[in-house]
Formats: structure tokens, sequence, C-alpha cells
């Protein structure tokens, strides 16, 4: 039971920080179908940054270091989208997919690189281990004998960020221009915002917080991470929580927690004797998060919440 | 005067679009080489685009061009599968989940039905067209972003096919891939028409030829019919479509359950040869879906434009495993890949770019 609050508590924080990014993307107007090639590249920049760690370093610094890296790694990345989307007037979803399959193949690349260089040809998986590292993130609470609740200093991270997320786009003049930029960019233009530097700083957002998330799917219950995978659709999920959520903080956050759970039964589900009498593959458990995503999806897109003017391409001028 | 009009034509700058971005994918494939091992970079980026020339016997190169063409075949289709629903307006990401439920459904028909191989290619093609058709039902009724649900049918897909063919039936006992065609079930696969004699390859059958027969009819539906100008007009505005009395329900639906049928017809084609076992420890989509979603694009969403630039595609891909493993990876050509994609999405720099060179060709024109 223990377990399964640890892995749902995981995958929510992962969760939320996705697609809080995808939030503030989309209420800039900017449709983030890239989100999962971003969470890759965060998970790689954190990982390397793990990885080449020296020996000795404290672990706060640690922390520091490797969630900077992450978020810089993902902010770097969401340029992609930002310079063809917002210069370029590009296919949004396009360039989403687009950065989907290069970051993949970028981490891969770079991973396999890596490891052929240092094994002289004899290691060329595309395995990161960084199980010293990891452990930094995490603070056990014993709670009586052998059991014990693996707390995560990510849960602090993601609670941070979702504070201040809902602080900045519902009390701020930032957080109001950047919802009328996704809502209607002409009356904003109009009132004097500059609309192309509100959708960048949108998809730069979302860029952070993708790629802390990325770091956050991999290193909070691993101590190495296959490259070849990517992190197996888990930026969709955000974006499903991010509409079942309708595109709001607080209800993000309680979808999170509830796609979490179900996420984390694939996880734990060996753990209750109960489930294992019921002799179920596996991989249904595998399936149930998006099952369920696509049953919710179902209910609650009729009336959809999503920003207006999302997708579409700023000009100027138009009407 | 020709030559002008050449250049306006919207062919004309697809193609330029996508010879710019096949090349800025092969110089930074070349500048990642070059970082990796700097000395061997040249080499390695030859054999890349080489492929089957890298042979010096002529049996061999034949044996790798038909290789290269059996493994274009089920490209070909997902590209196919991918442009027919973006000329309608809709973006099927899903054609992954449509190939491998196209997997699941002729291996199982061949290895635990025993069925004849025509059958077998039917139930994959159908199979397809009902995951296709999910999506489109769930996009037409529920309104659910056909981009959301194609990505998690995906991943449903993948496992509903594990769970399925991981039995006795079609499942090797000592490992996770299923039975070998050609040892349990000669019945399923695909006649070669003695084509295997001619390329020297046992797998090279008539698949490419259907390949390109069903891209040429998609091209005539589209362009040409009632039906396919209807599904067009739904795509552009499916409330005027639905004024001028379109059944925009229902041709939603079709739209993703034949762009599912074809993508379910690429995977028979190709798994009909026995080219290949599917791992059902697979936990990850086969690449075929999302390299159709490139070579779509690459090809200029238009039907004859995709055979093409699913060869492409196929052809960079298999060089991309000749290159020296223990120095490169094979990731490299997919990283090519990924980048021309994301450089095709440029498409509108090429066009302001060539609109600009006309206009200045136009004032200077005035001032003389």
């Amino acid at each position: 039971m223990i377990l399964l609050i640890q892995y749902t508590l995981i995958y929510a924080s992962c969760l939320i920080l996705v697609a809080l990014g995808g939030m503030f993307s989309e209420h800039s107007g900017v449709i983030n179908i890239g989100l999962e090639g971003i969470m890759v590249i965060g998970a790689l920049g954190g990982a390397l940054t793990m990885m080449y760690m020296p020996e000795g370093v404290s672990p706060f610094l640690i922390v520091v270091l490797t969630v900077l890296m992450a978020a810089l790694a993902g902010l770097a990345f969401s340029m992609l989208l930002s310079v063809a989307a917002i210069n370029f007037k590009a296919d949004q979803t396009l360039v989403g997919t687009a950065m989907n399959i290069l970051a993949t193949a970028v981490a891969a690349v770079v991973v396999k690189a890596i490891n052929t260089t240092a094994s002289h040809g004899d290691n060329v998986s595309a395995i990161v281990r960084y199980i010293e590292e990891h452990e930094a993130f995490i603070v056990r609470w014993n709670l009586g004998e052998k059991s014990f609740f693996e707390f995560n200093w990510f849960f602090v991270i993601t609670i941070v960020a979702l504070i201040v997320s809902a602080v900045i786009l519902y009390k701020t003049k930032f957080g109001l221009r950047l919802y009328a930029c996704g809502e209607h960019p002409q009356a904003a233009d109009a009132a004097g915002v500059n609309v192309a530097k509100m959708r960048y700083s949108g998809v730069m957002i979302s860029g952070v917080l993708g790629g802390i998330g990325g770091l956050v799917y991999i290193a909070s219950a691993n101590s190495s991470w296959d490259f070849k995978y990517g992190v197996a659709g888990a930026g969709f999920l955000a974006l499903a929580v991010m509409i079942f959520g309708e595109w709001k903080p607080w209800k993000i956050a309680g979808a999170a927690i509830i796609f979490g759970l179900f996420r984390a039964l694939s996880n734990v589900y060996t753990a209750f004797p109960l489930l294992m009498e019921l002799n179920i593959p596996s991989n249904v458990y595998n399936m149930l998060p998006y099952i369920i995503s696509l049953l919710v999806l179902a209910f609650t897109s009729k009336s959809s919440r999503a920003p207006k003017a999302e997708g579409i391409p700023f000009e100027k001028g138009q009407r | 005067m020709k030559k002008k009009f050449k250049l306006d034509s919207p062919g004309m700058q697809t193609f330029l679009a996508s010879v710019v971005a096949i090349i800025a994918g092969l110089v930074v494939g070349f500048i990642v080489l070059l970082c990796i091992n700097p000395a061997g970079a040249p080499k390695a980026i030859l054999t890349i685009l080489k492929n089957y020339l890298n042979f010096t016997r002529p049996n061999l190169i034949l044996k790798n061009i038909g290789g290269t063409l059996v493994r274009t075949a089920p490209l070909i289709m997902t590209s196919l599968a991918v442009t027919f629903a973006y000329k309608v307006g809709m973006f099927n990401i899903g054609v992954a989940g449509q190939y491998t439920i196209g997997i699941g459904c002729c291996m199982w028909a061949a290895l635990a039905w025993d069925w004849p191989w025509y059958l077998c290619l039917l139930f994959a093609v159908v199979g397809g067209m009902v995951w296709g058709a999910i999506a489109g039902f769930l996009k037409s009724v529920f309104n659910v972003n056909e981009v959301i649900s194609g990505i998690m049918l995906n991943w449903i897909s993948l496992y509903i096919v594990n769970i399925w063919l991981n039995n006795d039936l079609t499942k090797e006992t000592v490992s996770p891939g299923t039975l070998q065609l050609h040892n349990y079930a000669k019945q399923g696969m695909i006649p070669t028409l003695g084509l295997d004699k001619v390329l020297n390859n046992e797998y090279f059958g008539p698949s490419i030829f259907v390949a390109i027969i069903v891209a040429i009819i998609i091209n005539i539906v589209l362009n040409k019919t009632v039906f396919g100008y209807e599904l067009k007009a739904t795509g552009g505005n499916k409330h005027a479509a639905k004024y001028s009395g379109m059944n925009d329900y229902r041709n939603i639906i079709l739209t993703l359950a034949i762009s599912g049928a074809l993508a379910g017809l690429g995977a028979g084609l190709y798994y009909l040869t026995g080219i290949e076992q599917w791992e059902t420890s697979a936990s990850s989509l086969p690449a075929m879906g999302f390299d159709g979603i490139v070579a779509a694009f690459l090809g200029g969403l238009n039907p004859i434009g995709v055979i093409f630039s699913s060869y492409f595609i196929k052809h960079i891909s298999i060089g991309g495993t000749m290159i020296d493993l223990n120095v490169y990876s094979s990731d490299i050509s997919g990283l090519i890949v990924a980048i021309i994609i994301y450089f095709s999405a440029f498409t509108m720099i090429v066009r302001m770019v060539l609109k600009r060179l006309k206009e200045r060709k136009a004032e200077r024109g005035e001032k003389q």
C-alpha cells in the first residue's frame, strides 16, 4: 500500500509538471505536442549531469544542478517549437511530432556515442547509470520494521511549481496577458501586448517544466535509464491530464493524481495478493492508463474548454 | 515563360522544400558523425547513402535491393495512410497502432487459424480499419482530438498484440518471437510469383507493386471522384459540408477507417512475407508508423510523391545499419530522418523565399 502511494505520487508529480507546461504553452496559443520529446531531452540533460557528477558533491548541490540542467535542456529543445511555430508559422502538430521523433533519436545517438567511446566498442547500449546520484533525491522515512516511505524532493518541486503556476496564471499581469494571447491574440495585440513575445514565454515555460518532468519520470524510481525507450508516452498522458484538467492548474493536479494511480498500479500490482490471484497479464496493467485516459477524454471533450486561438499562427492585422 | 510557371506551381515548391529538408538533414547528420569520430565520418555518411551499393558482388547487390524494396512496401502504405487522412484534414498519428493491430491480425490468422494468405491479408486490412474507425468514432461523436486518441490507441494496440500473440499457437516456446511462417504456416505467406529468383532474395514478392498500385488508386480517389471531394470538403469545413448535405459524422469515421485499412494492408504485405517475427515482449511500437508520418510529409502529402520519399527513407535507414557499429550507432540514420521531418515543416520558408524572388523579379521588370 505504501509502495502504491509512493509510486502514485511519483507519477502524479511527473504528470503535473508536464501538464502545467502544456497548459502554459496552450494558454499562450501554441499547441505543444512535442512535450514527450521535451521530456526525453530534459531527462537526458539530467541523467548526464548525474553521471558526470564528481564524487563527494553534497546531495543538495546534486539536486539543484541536476534539476537545473534538466530544465535548461528542456528549455533549449523547446526553442525548436517556438522558432518554427511563431517565427515561421509552421504546422504546430507536425513540428511537435518531429520533435518527439528527433528527441528519441538524439538521446539514443548521444548516449550510445558516449557508451561506445567509453567502452571502446564493447558497450553499445543506450543506458545511463546514476545509481549513487539518484539517492540524493530520496529521503527514507522509517515506518516500523522493514517498511519505509521514500520521500522524494521532486514532490516539493512539484508542489512549488503548482502554486507558483496558479499564482502566475491568475494573479499577475504576465499571466493574464498570456491567457489573452491564447484566447484572442488580435485583441491582445490591440491592447499593446507583444503576442510573439508572450507565445515565446509560454513555450519556454513548457520547456522548463517538461524538462524537469522528464527528469522526474526517469530518476525518481530508477537508478538507470535506457534511452532507447524515450519516456513511453508519458508526455501524451500529460496532455490528456491537461485536457481532463480543463487547462486549469488545480484541476490538472487532481487529474494527475487519478492518472498517476493507474500508472502506479502497473508497477506495483505484484505487491497485492488479491490482484496477483486474478492472474491478469502485466500487459493489461500497462494498458490501463491509456484506456482510462481515452474514456475520460470521450466524456470530457464534448464541451472543450481549450484556448480558442491555440494552434493558429498569429497574423498582425488579421481579423 | 514556361520555367517561371513551373517555379510557381505548388508541386514544384513542395519538391524544392523536400530537397532542402533532405540536404539539411544530411548536413546535420554529417556534423553529428564528425563530432563522434571525425576520421570515419565521410566514409560513414557515404555508407549510409550507398546502402546496397556498398557491396561489390552483383548477386549481393541484387539481394539487398530486394531487401530494401520489401521494407519500402509497408512504409509506402503507412505514409499513404497518413497522407490520405491529412488530405481530409486529419492528422492520423495513430497509424502506428493501426499497423500494429494489422500485424496481430495477420499473424494470428496465419498461425492459429491456418488461413490462406489472401484471407490473412484481408483480416489485417479489417483490423487496421476497425482500429482507425475507433479514432474516427471518438472524434465525430465525442469530439476527441484524433492526435491524442491516436497516441493512446497506439499504446493500447501494442499491449493487446503482445497479449494476443503470447500463446502456444503463435509463439516460440523459448523466445518471445512469433513462430516462423515458412516453418509453421506456409499457406499464409504471400506467393512470391518467382520474383524472389529475379532479385535473389527469398522475401521479395509482389508487395512493392501492390503498394504502388494502391498509391495510384488513392491519388485517383482523392482527386477525381465525388467521394474524395466529399471527404476533402468535410475536412476543410465540417459545418459547410454538413450544410450542403454531406454526412459529416460518416465521412470522419470513414476517412480514418480507410486510413487504418491502408496501414493494416501495409502490415500484412510485410509480415506475410515471413521476413520478420513479432516480439511479444516488445515495449515500443514498430517504427514503420512514425516513419510513415515522415515519409508522408517528405513526399509533399502527394500519393505519388510518397512512393519516392518512402523509398528514400528506407534506403538511408538500411544504409545506417551498414556503418561501423563499433564507432557509430545505427540510430544516426534515425536522427537524419528526424531532422528531415523537422525541416519539412518549414515548407513555408521555401515558399516565402520563392515568392520574394518572384516579387523582386516583377519589380525589376516594372522598372525596365
